[in-house]
Order: C-alpha cells, then sequence, then structure tokens
C-alpha cells in the first residue's frame, strides 16, 4: 500500500550528508564564511551591478536630487525676509547691497557662514551673526566698530576706531568735532597710545589740536598757538603728565610764548622760546652780563 | 594484552589533546536515552600540578556548554542490537548538542552499561631492595599482577590500583617515595564483551568522532551520585537503568567492585504493556505519570485512562486502578532490588565497614522505591541524584543523569589506570629499539 508508507513517520535523526555539512558550519572559518563573508559579498556583488550601468546612476543620482529639492522647497524650509539689528542706515544699506538673495529663497541654499564673513568685512562692522530665526527670517545682528579718533592722511580723513581699524572715511574734520585728531606716518597703528596720551591731556583739552606720529616712533602733542609737546618713544603719559603737572605750577610753561615743550629726554625737559620771547630772553642775559 | 595498552594510551592521548582544544564531549548511550553534554575546558596551565584538587573538587575547571537527550534506538541491555540505528540516534544527540554549544566537537568520552561487565581483584608484588619507590617501580608492579583468564573476546574496560601495600603497611594511595622491600599492589580489572565496545565505537566513529576514552555506566554513576564520604567508607551505587541496572561499589574512593543485572525499566514498561493490554508508548507514558511500588487505599479508587487505539471512542475506553498498575510494576522492581542484592552479596558487600546504597538513575525515580528498597537492600539506602556540575540545564539534573554528569567528572578528573605508567622494559618485545632506550633510562 503506497498509502501507508507515505504516512510512515519522518525519521528524527540528521541524515549523514546534514550532519556532516553542520559540523562544518561549526567549525569557525567556514562559519565566518557563511555568516558573514558571503552576504557581504553578495552585497558588495549587488551594488557593483546595480552600479556598473550608467543611466542606471543617473536615474538613481536624479532620483536623490529630486527628492532632495522636494525636501528643501517645503514651506517650513523657506526664508521670506532679513532683518538687519544692531546697525546704522548707511551700514545696513551697505549690508543689503552686498547680501543680494532674492526672496523667498530656501534655508538649504543660504550660506550663513559665506554671509557673516562677507559682513564681517565691512570697515564698519567688528562682528556679525547671521541665523535663521523661526518664521522663515534671516536675522543678522551687526555690532557696528565705535569711532574713536579722525585720521588725516595725505589722501584726506577717516575714522578709526580704538583698536585703530578703520571705520568710515569723513569729509571733513567739522563732520566730527568730538573725535580727536591724529597723523603722521604709522598714526593709525598706534591709536591705542594715542587714546592713552589723549586721556593724558584732558587738562588741556581745550587747546589740543591733535596728535602728530614723528618719524613711526612717537608722538607730538599739537596744541595751539603752534605750540607742540614732544614726547618722548617711551612712556609718552609720563611725560606728557609731567608737563601738564609743570603748566599747573604758577609758571603755567604753556600760556607763555613757548613755542616746543621738548620732552624726548623725560628727565631733562628743555624749552624752546618763541622768537620774542627768545630775544628778550637773550636781552636780558645781555643787560646782566653787561651791567655785572 | 600490549595492544590494549597501545588502544588506551591512544584513548589517553586523544583525551589530552581534546584538552589542549579545550572542548570535549561526553555521551552516555543508554538503553533508552542517549544523552551527550558539551564540555569546556578552561585554559590548563596548572595540569601538571595534578596532585592538588582544584576548588569544588576539580569541576570547577569546565563547564557544560552543550546539552541534549535524545530516545535511544537498536539499544538493548545497554548494547547495540542495529548499528544503523544507534549510530543515528547518537548523531542526533550530538548533533543537537554542539548546535547548543555553538561549537564542532571532535572528541567524545563514551560510557555504556552492557557489555556483561566482570570484576576481577589483581594481586601482584616486587622486590625492590629497600630503596625508594618510584614511578617505574609502580609500572612494574602492576605489570606484575597476574592477569586471570578472562575470556576470549573480552576487552579491559578499566584497570585501576586500588591500594598498595609496602612491606605490611598497606592502605597506600601513593607509595612513591616510601622505602620498603616489598611492593604490592592490588588492581581492579573491569572487562566487558569486545563486540559490545567495537560496535560502540564503531557506531561512534561512523559519526566523524574521535573516542577519547570509554568508561562503564556504572563506575561514572558512582562517581556523580556517591558523595565523598560514601566513596571513602565504602558504599554501592545502583544505576537503574532502562535496560540494565549496573551495580559498582567503592571503597577508599576507587571503584572495586561493579556488575550488572540485566534488568531494568523496559522491563517493567514490557509488564505493564502485557498486563494492561495497552501498546509500549501508552505503558511507558502510565509508568512515568502514575507508576509506584506501594499501594495505600487511596490507590484502589484512582482509575487511570489506559484508552483503547482500536479508535472505537464510545466502546473502547479502559480504565486501571492505580492499585492494579502498581501490583504489576511492584514484582519487578523487587525482582530487580533482589538481583542487585544477589550481586552485592557476591561481591562481599556485607563486610565493608560502611554499608550505604544509593540507587540512582532513571529507574529510581519510581515513587515509593525509598520505601521498599530497604526491605530488601538493608536500612541505609537513598536516592542519589548526581552532583551539580557548572552550566548543567535543569532538565539534566535529575537521577537520569547519573552516569552523564559523572562521565563529566571522569573526563575532567580521570582515574590513574593502569595504562597511564609506562610499559616496564621486560615488557616490550625483545630486541626492540624502544626497549634499549628504556633500559637505559631507566639505569642511569
Amino acid at each position: 500500500m503506497p498509502q501507508m508508507t507515505r504516512l510512515r513517520r519522518r525519521d528524527p535523526a540528521p541524515s549523514r550528508l546534514v550532519y556532516r555539512v553542520e559540523r562544518v558550519l561549526l567549525t569557525p572559518f567556514y562559519r565566518g564564511l557563511v555568516t558573514t563573508g558571503l552576504p557581504v559579498l553578495a552585497v558588495v556583488m549587488a551594488f557593483v551591478l546595480l552600479l556598473s550601468d550608467a543611466n542606471r546612476r543617473d536615474v538613481i543620482r536624479n532620483f536623490v536630487q529630486d527628492v532632495r529639492n522636494e525636501i528643501e522647497q517645503r514651506p517650513e524650509f523657506m526664508v521670506r525676509l532679513m532683518t538687519i539689528d544692531g546697525a546704522t542706515e548707511d551700514v545696513g544699506a551697505e549690508i543689503r547691497s552686498l547680501i543680494p538673495v532674492e526672496f523667498p529663497v530656501s534655508s538649504f541654499d543660504l550660506d550663513l557662514d559665506a554671509m557673516r564673513v562677507t559682513v564681517e568685512k565691512l570697515d564698519a562692522v567688528a562682528s556679525a551673526t547671521v541665523r535663521v530665526r523661526s518664521g522663515g527670517v534671516l536675522g543678522i545682528e551687526v555690532s557696528e566698530r565705535v569711532p574713536a579718533v579722525v585720521w588725516r592722511t595725505g589722501a584726506g580723513l577717516a575714522l578709526l576706531d580704538a583698536k585703530g581699524h578703520q571705520v568710515a572715511p569723513v569729509d571733513e574734520r567739522s563732520d566730527r568735532p568730538d573725535l580727536p585728531l591724529i597723523l603722521g606716518d604709522g598714526a593709525e597703528s598706534n591709536v591705542p597710545e594715542a587714546l592713552a596720551v589723549i586721556a593724558a591731556a584732558r587738562p588741556i583739552e581745550a587747546r589740543l589740536r591733535g596728535l602728530r606720529r614723528v618719524g613711526e616712533r612717537r608722538w607730538d602733542v599739537m596744541l595751539d598757538r603752534d605750540q607742540r609737546i614732544m614726547l618722548p618713544e617711551i612712556d609718552p603719559v609720563t611725560a606728557l603728565e609731567a608737563v601738564i603737572a609743570m603748566n599747573e605750577a604758577p609758571q603755567e610753561i604753556l600760556a607763555r610764548d613757548v613755542v616746543h615743550v621738548d620732552m624726548r629726554r623725560p628727565d631733562r625737559p628743555t624749552l624752546r622760546l618763541g622768537p620774542a620771547a627768545a630775544a628778550d630772553h637773550r636781552r636780558t642775559i645781555a643787560f646782566e652780563m653787561g651791567e655785572n | 594484552m600490549n595492544d590494549l595498552y597501545e588502544t588506551q594510551r591512544a584513548m589517553r592521548a586523544m583525551r589530552n589533546a581534546a584538552m589542549q582544544r579545550g572542548v570535549i564531549a561526553v555521551l552516555d548511550v543508554g538503553t533508552t536515552k542517549i544523552a551527550c553534554l558539551v564540555l569546556r575546558f578552561d585554559p590548563i596551565d596548572h595540569i601538571d600540578t595534578a596532585d592538588v584538587v582544584g576548588s569544588l573538587a576539580g569541576q570547577s575547571r569546565f563547564r557544560v556548554i552543550g546539552a541534549a537527550t535524545t530516545r535511544s534506538r537498536g539499544m538493548e541491555f545497554g548494547e547495540s542490537r542495529a548499528l544503523q540505528e544507534t549510530e543515528r540516534a547518537i548523531r542526533t544527540a550530538v548533533q543537537s548538542a554542539q548546535k547548543m554549544a555553538k561549537v564542532r566537537v571532535d572528541h567524545i568520552i563514551l560510557s555504556f552499561a552492557g557489555g556483561k561487565p566482570r570484576s576481577y581483584g589483581l594481586a601482584g608484588q616486587i622486590d625492590i631492595d629497600g630503596r625508594e619507590v618510584e614511578e617505574a617501580d609502580v609500572a612494574r608492579v602492576m605489570s606484575a599482577c597476574d592477569v586471570p583468564d578472562v575470556g576470549d573476546e573480552r576487552d579491559t574496560l578499566h584497570a585501576q590500583p586500588v591500594n598498595f601495600a609496602l612491606d605490611h603497611r598497606s592502605g597506600l594511595g601513593d607509595p612513591r617515595g616510601q622505602i620498603g622491600h616489598n611492593l604490592a599492589c592490588d588492581m581492579h580489572l573491569l572487562t566487558v564483551d569486545a563486540l559490545a565496545v567495537r560496535d560502540l565505537v564503531h557506531c561512534v566513529t561512523r559519526c566523524d568522532l574521535d573516542v577519547a576514552g570509554i568508561a562503564s555506566s556504572g563506575y561514572v554513576a558512582g562517581l556523580a551520585s556517591l558523595v565523598e564520604d560514601e566513596q571513602e567508607l565504602g558504599a554501592a551505587c545502583v544505576d537503574m537503568g532502562g535496560g540494565s541496572t549496573s551495580v559498582s561499589i567503592f571503597m577508599k574512593k576507587h571503584m572495586i567492585f561493579a556488575d550488572t543485572v540485566r534488568l531494568g525499566g523496559d522491563h517493567v514498561t514490557n509488564d505493564i504493556s502485557k498486563g494492561l493490554q495497552v501498546p509500549l508508548s501508552v505503558a511507558e507514558r502510565i509508568k512515568t505519570f502514575h507508576g509506584g511500588v506501594v499501594a495505600t487505599g487511596m490507590d484502589d479508587r484512582e482509575m487511570i485512562e489506559i484508552g483503547g487505539d482500536t479508535g472505537d471512542w464510545e466502546r473502547d475506553r479502559r480504565t486501571a486502578s492505580r492499585a492494579e498498575l502498581i501490583g504489576i510494576m511492584r514484582p519487578r522492581v523487587e525482582e530487580i532490588l533482589e538481583e542487585v542484592r544477589a550481586r552485592l552479596d557476591a561481591a562481599g558487600f556485607e563486610h565493608l565497614p560502611s554499608q550505604q546504597i544509593v540507587l540512582t538513575g532513571g529507574g529510581s525515580q519510581i515513587p515509593g522505591l525509598d520505601g521498599l528498597a530497604p526491605k530488601i537492600l538493608g536500612q541505609r539506602v537513598r536516592i542519589g541524584r548526581p552532583l551539580r556540575v557548572q552550566g548543567l540545564p535543569q532538565a539534566a539534573t535529575g537521577a537520569p543523569f547519573s552516569a552523564s554528569v559523572g562521565l563529566c567528572l571522569f573526563a575532567a578528573n580521570p582515574q590513574d589506570e593502569w595504562w597511564d605508567f609506562e610499559i616496564p622494559a621486560d615488557r616490550y618485545p625483545a630486541r626492540s629499539f624502544r626497549r634499549a632506550v628504556k633500559w637505559f633510562r631507566d639505569n642511569w
């Protein structure tokens, strides 16, 4: 009866072949080959075969690009507006002209770092942060440079901040009468020192016309009536304070007919008298010598 | 006998190779089930200091990482009657144990109960002329034991030195280093049917496995289920298996006698099958679920559905009371225990200082056996479960697995046997080059 034989229960024992194959698979080398090596090989081969066709590569690339575009163009990622905080109107307008963005634009297409670098390249800008804020706003926060001195060169006048960085050009000195004037070669690279000297010169502020850098090494304090105080290279502030102290003494040297107060040797201040005073002085000496 | 020496040496070498690899399997081939355990050994760095037994009696060195049991096929009385069937059963067990262990095993240690084991006590003595006993002397005295005629077609399974005596000082475990004139040795020799061993080894080699040792299941069951004191003071282990019941007597931590009764749980099942007229599988099920050996009044009322296989479910629904079942089982169990008693008496068990008897194996799980056994075997009977070893699944910790667990212990710490010592020079064939080398080594 063939039916009966088919109904016979299957032998639970593994056949010799199955048993041997299983033992082979349990040896570490073949086990690693089957569980790791072959699958990895198959996946790699599948990729290689898939990508070997140029058309298929293009299809894949286009598909990826499409998906990417679709996500980028979603309204959640669109930027519609630019705000500039902390900048004066002129600077703001300049920034707007520097960053030509056609709104609306996807935030993925904005290179915020490059924008920041562009903005910071402006003379008037000390630092800037650029970020896309919620609501699709491109926010640029600017901290401007504060002009500290007016700098006169052969080409014209410019404003410098406390560190000597150029802020903006000015047309006339009288545009910014509140700021002190510096001039001379190398003046712009020693602005902090110049500011210290100007701070020390506060008692004679009314008479101060400006500071001149002489020989790219030291400062001359220019006062009205063409008086000048020649300061040393080293420690000019102390020298200036000494002059001011002399001025505040009853002699009031700066009120007299003195052209130069020479402090280039701080331990030996030297005065150059004006022509009238010098003649008078000489006459006095001659008189003293002649009469005696 | 040198031939046997060589094969046993080869098996020992195989065992050492397995130890180096760290993985070895033990296979207990029984009549009803075949159990295979895969052991992983820790890297051996202190194997040479073998005198020092490690923590947990040296069992902490290995761990069971795979275990599988399968119904054995083609086995009768612990011997293989159908080699292909047995081979398939072994394959099943080994494969699933390997699968669980996730490692391939190549070396296997076997135990089996069949082959009509017969044990002999051997004695030998040599003169050593008042010098220190050396290892070569131990080998010599063991070779000097006069081997009885064990008969044709018999193989030696164990040949263990159990006692050394040096000039009337007996009971030495290790005579090396002591000084005396006359060294005597008692050896326990266990022989089995060569054909039974050959059949099993054939089945195992057909499974692409190397045999790294063979043990008698009575011996290894004793190793697992006798506690240390019992092994020391003298005790008998009765491993009640499916096809045969093995008896082994231990004394001073050595097996001194082993025998089998060719009766077991299968005969009980047979009796139930015949008595209640049910198929063998149903009989086996009834035996394991409802079996017992002590009937009470309650058992008269407890009816067991024994079913009928005729397909006529409406009319052919038979029941038997549990008392009936017990009435069938009890005489057979009594017969087995009486046979065991007879073997123990023949071995002179009553002369031992302690006469503890430990029942183990699947048959020892019959409810009420602890009440029946003392009536036949004497008062000091307990039901033993095997030692706990690391990593053994819960399902394999019961009494039926005594031999398997004992085989693990045997694999980890085998007892010194006769073939673990060098053959003395005079046992080599004359004119052999190795004999010359040996003579030089012994004399210089």
